[in-house]
């Protein structure tokens, strides 16, 4: 039995037909579409490393199964530049020295992106770091994922008003 | 000739003792940086999984793979049979098959391996084996082994200086007590990996996640019983490492590289998260058993303990992980008179084994624990029972440690008072003292404690390293050196090194994979030594190709050599000034060699293990941390308000890496200490395989205060690198603070009388077990 999806991937249309109703969004991303930026870490949903966003919310794509997607738009770490043009939240996860090792970073952006956009958070350190929970970074480079996530936070706001202005 | 002097920076982009940025940064957060399985396969590539065994301790009776042999997809079952070396024993004693197909010696040991077309085949039909067992009985724990007779992985170790009998029966005061250390699952985000390539001949190329390619690089060949210069092993970069990746990755190497030989095809492992936590060994646990003889300033007399070690079934790395438990029982203090000795107990449970700090940890949460109990014996601030204790500046009478070296770098003192004045600890504690006797249900604690850390791997010959420097025609230079990168930011630093020797700016290094075909005989990544040891030795090579440089610019201009210059991007030769690629062409049409193989092996340094005499360590590193706590009585359930912490780093090749490396490692190791909990069940069956039952500290759980320093007006003594120190280990050891700080809040509901005496990690359970504990005392 096959089944045929149709999604938007970092803003490109893709056709997919699955063999198999169980491939989850993160193998499809990694084995079918060779977009492996975004990363397996324990692969049920616990450390975060496979945030991408669906339809603009974060979630864990080892637990999305990628039938249930007809249609949906997602955004991968490749997808987040624009051109040579780092995404603020990149740019701040440089600035800031947000890793150490890197493999959870792609999922750390995203879900910081998703957090950013979600609007809860805002600059309070501690929202921040109660919502990016989600994403474990064993190197334990928190102080400069939470310090790059409220200094994008604050870039994005100001772009958003200038553009406003 | 360009003599425009003006045009050229006057200092390089990217020297040393600068913050650099890691070298893949970019590429980390475009998700651009390959690791393993983000690696173009090449083409035919299979998929292996193992198959593993439910039984703590059992003989096998009967394996039945038909039905895995004819699972959809599947290409080849393996058992011990494929293997005519089913050896990959670490420590070179023949106890750690690739696979058993006899004896189980702990819950998950794998029996059989599964190839197939695609790793989902392969994780499912492994699922359909029959296996049956004689049951034997196990033994899990360090009491259960110290009960059934205490078997032994290796040998053990005492160390010895002084008379602790008579200094302990001498002592004006004594204490006796027992404390269990708990161990630590590594966790790299990127678990175990390996692909394997069969090449022609008899060779195989291995592109595995490691922090010990020679090592990976000799067991393949072991395994494969082929020669050496057969196997190339390559590693660009690990997701993590901490230990695990040092002798762990050798069974998935071999197993990858055994398949790949006998069905032709490239195959490669990936072990599932929960299979690579119930596969892979740990953070060695320890029981402490102590003795202690002090006075009433608090000033030790004597210590004996003893240091027993959950090994788990294999030898691994535990005879220098218990070894390194015991170079650290001093930690920052002076014993008199001292006997301590390690236990390296064999159990029925996975091979523990390297893990950030290599036993050193928990060599010094014992000398915490001795100056907590000493200081509630006498009612004392404990940082004054430390002070007491600290080792005595060069020249004194108190450097000597238990192993007969001196202690000669010591800025202990220093450094603790300078953070003690920084942080107001004095103040702070008395004002915690005043909250916590009008608080009814939070109470505060806090604590200073320090570190001292030994440099140097104690096994002397893995102190020696090898790097390959070429510089091409158009003044671009090639990097490579023997040590890997795991996120530590090594290959960044060592590039700084290279850089900095011929004043070029950092973009012009290529940093390129670690791989055993370029440095040899290479030592782990591991014991804080990579850039100690592959910096010096990326110098060498580089002073080397200098040297030429300066002996041909010398004879083509006719100026003595002391009249040739590298400066940032350019080369004075005499008057004239020479960009610097124009001036390698140069030396290259004068068919001037500019290529070289650096080398470095640590001066100094030696080690007797049978008199337990020596000088192990090249140096010290130091650090201290302050931590305060809120604990709610009630519930056992804590937050960390604030810590800080200064470190020692000598002369840092790069501030804004090592920071990180500071900061990581005190969240790290506070995890460590405080919520993590490795639980295995009565049948031996690891139940804490996942995040979900493993708690790894979160961006949430960063004290809510954290301020790191690293102490800018240390320097190496010794001739290091740019006189910096290691960095890697040393600050998970800072994090003790935090259960002394936690301590302290549950001692006030004693009043103080009492130490808490509180196990690792200090679990909410266990925070609440010690309040009702010391409440009806």
């Amino acid at each position: 039995m096959s089944y045929s999806i149709s999604l938007t991937v970092n803003g490109d249309q893709r056709r997919v037909e699955l063999d198999d109703p169980r491939v989850t969004l993160l193998d499809l991303l990694r084995e079918r579409l060779d977009l492996t930026g975004t990363k397996k870490g324990c692969d049920r949903g616990q450390c975060g490393a496979c945030t991408v966003l669906v339809d603009g919310r974060r979630v864990n794509s080892c637990l999305s199964l990628a039938v249930t997607l007809d249609g949906a738009d997602i955004t991968t770490i490749e997808g987040l530049a624009d051109g040579d043009t780092l995404h603020p939240v990149q740019a701040a996860f440089i600035e800031h020295d947000g890793f150490q090792c890197g493999y959870c970073t792609p999922g750390q952006i995203m879900s910081a992106v998703g957090l950013i956009s979600e609007g809860h958070a805002g600059e309070d350190p501690e929202r921040v770091r109660e919502g990016m929970s989600g994403n474990l970074c064993r190197c334990a480079a928190y102080h400069g994922i939470t310090e790059a996530v409220i200094d994008a936070t604050r870039r994005m706001a100001e772009t958003s008003e200038r553009k406003s202005a | 000739m360009n003599k425009m002097d003006t045009s050229f920076p006057t200092v390089i982009n990217g020297p040393l003792h600068a913050d650099r940025r890691h070298d893949s940064a970019h590429k980390h957060v475009a998700g651009s940086a390959d690791y393993i399985d983000d690696m173009p396969e090449p083409s035919g590539m299979l998929h292996a999984a193992i198959g593993m065994t439910d039984r703590a301790h059992a003989i096998i009776t009967s394996m039945d793979l038909s039905a895995v042999e004819s699972a959809p997809g599947v290409v080849a079952v393996l058992t011990a049979k494929d293997f005519p070396v089913n050896d990959v024993s670490s420590a070179h004693k023949h106890d750690e098959p690739v696979l058993t197909d006899k004896l189980v010696e702990f819950h998950g040991q794998p029996a059989f391996v599964v190839i197939a077309e695609t790793r989902a085949a392969a994780r499912q039909a492994a699922r359909r084996a029959r296996i049956e067992y004689e049951d034997l009985p196990a033994i899990l724990s360090v009491a259960e082994a110290k009960a059934a007779g205490g078997k032994f992985v290796t040998e053990p170790l005492t160390l010895k200086r002084g008379d602790a009998d008579t200094a302990l029966a001498q002592a004006p005061k004594r204490i006796k007590g027992q404390m269990e250390v708990g161990g630590q699952e590594h966790f790299y985000l990127e678990g175990h990996i390996s692909i394997a390539i069969p090449g022609e001949d008899d060779e195989m190329t291995i592109w595995a996640s490691t922090q010990h390619p020679s090592e990976i690089q000799h067991m393949v060949a072991h395994v494969l019983e082929v020669p050496s210069n057969a196997v190339t092993v390559f590693v660009r970069r690990m997701g993590g490492g901490f230990g695990g990746k040092e002798t762990q990755g050798n069974q998935f190497a071999a197993i990858a590289a055994v398949a790949a030989r006998k069905l032709k095809r490239a195959i490669k492992i990936r072990l599932d998260r929960d299979e690579d936590m119930t596969a892979t060994g740990k953070r060695h646990d320890f029981v402490i058993d102590y003795d202690l003889g002090f006075d009433e300033d608090g000033r030790i007399h004597g210590v004996k303990a003893e240091f027993a070690a959950r090994c788990g079934f294999s030898a691994d790395l535990s005879g220098p992980v218990t070894d390194r438990a015991l170079f650290h029982v001093d930690n920052a203090y002076f014993y008199p008179h001292v006997e301590v000795k390690s236990l390296p107990l064999k159990t029925n449970t996975v091979s523990n084994t390297a893990f950030r700090g290599f036993g050193g940890p928990q060599g010094c949460v014992g000398a915490e624990r001795f100056m907590e109990e000493i200081a509630y014996a006498l009612g004392k601030d404990p940082l004054d029972v430390r002070m007491a204790n600290f080792y005595g500046e060069p020249g004194s009478d108190r450097v000597l440690t238990p192993y007969h070296q001196t202690v000669e770098d010591n800025i202990m003192p220093r450094l603790v008072a300078e953070l003690a004045e920084k942080t107001d600890y004095r103040k702070r504690r008395e004002e915690i003292i005043a909250f916590n006797k009008s608080s009814r249900v939070i109470r505060k604690g806090i604590a200073l404690t320090p570190v001292k850390f030994g440099i140097s791997f104690t096994m002397t010959a893995f102190n020696q390293a090898g790097a390959l420097v070429h510089v091409y025609q158009d003044g671009s230079i090639h990097l490579n050196h023997g040590g890997t990168e795991m996120g530590q930011g090594l290959y960044t630093k060592v590039a700084q090194v290279i850089a900095d020797c011929f004043q070029v700016d950092l973009d012009r290094v290529k940093i390129t994979a670690t791989t055993t075909g370029k440095v040899p005989n290479t030592s782990a990544t591991a014991a804080s030594s990579g850039t100690d040891l592959n910096g010096m030795a990326a110098y060498d090579a580089a002073r080397q190709i200098k040297e030429r440089l300066v002996a041909f610019a010398a004879d083509k201009w006719k100026v003595p050599e002391a009249d040739v210059e590298f400066l940032p991007n350019r080369v004075r030769v005499g008057t004239d000034i020479i960009p610097f690629p124009d001036f390698i062409n140069q030396a290259y049409f004068a068919r001037i060699q500019l290529s070289a193989a650096g080398f470095y092996k640590t001066p100094e340094i030696h080690w007797n293990r049978a008199t337990g005499q020596g000088r192990p360590f090249y140096y010290f590193s130091y650090g201290a941390s302050v931590s305060e706590v809120s604990v709610d009585t009630l519930t056992g359930e804590y937050i960390v308000n604030r810590a800080d912490v200064l470190h020692d780093v000598g002369h840092s090749l790069n501030p804004a890496i090592d920071k990180g490396q500071v900061e990581g490692g005190f969240i790290q190791g506070m995890g460590w200490l405080t919520t993590e909990e490795l639980w295995w069940d009565g049948k031996g069956r690891l139940r804490t395989h996942a995040p979900s039952t493993y708690k790894i500290p979160l961006a949430s759980d960063k004290p809510e205060i954290f301020n790191v320093e690293l102490a800018e007006w240390s320097v190496n003594k010794l001739p290091t690198i740019g006189r910096s120190k290691a960095v890697g280990e040393p600050p998970l050891v800072l994090p003790i603070s935090v259960v002394e700080a936690i301590s302290m809040a549950v001692a006030s509901v004693a009043d103080y009388r009492q130490c808490p005496r509180i196990d690792t990690p200090t679990t909410p359970e266990r925070v609440l077990m010690a309040i009702e504990r010391l409440k009806t005392a």
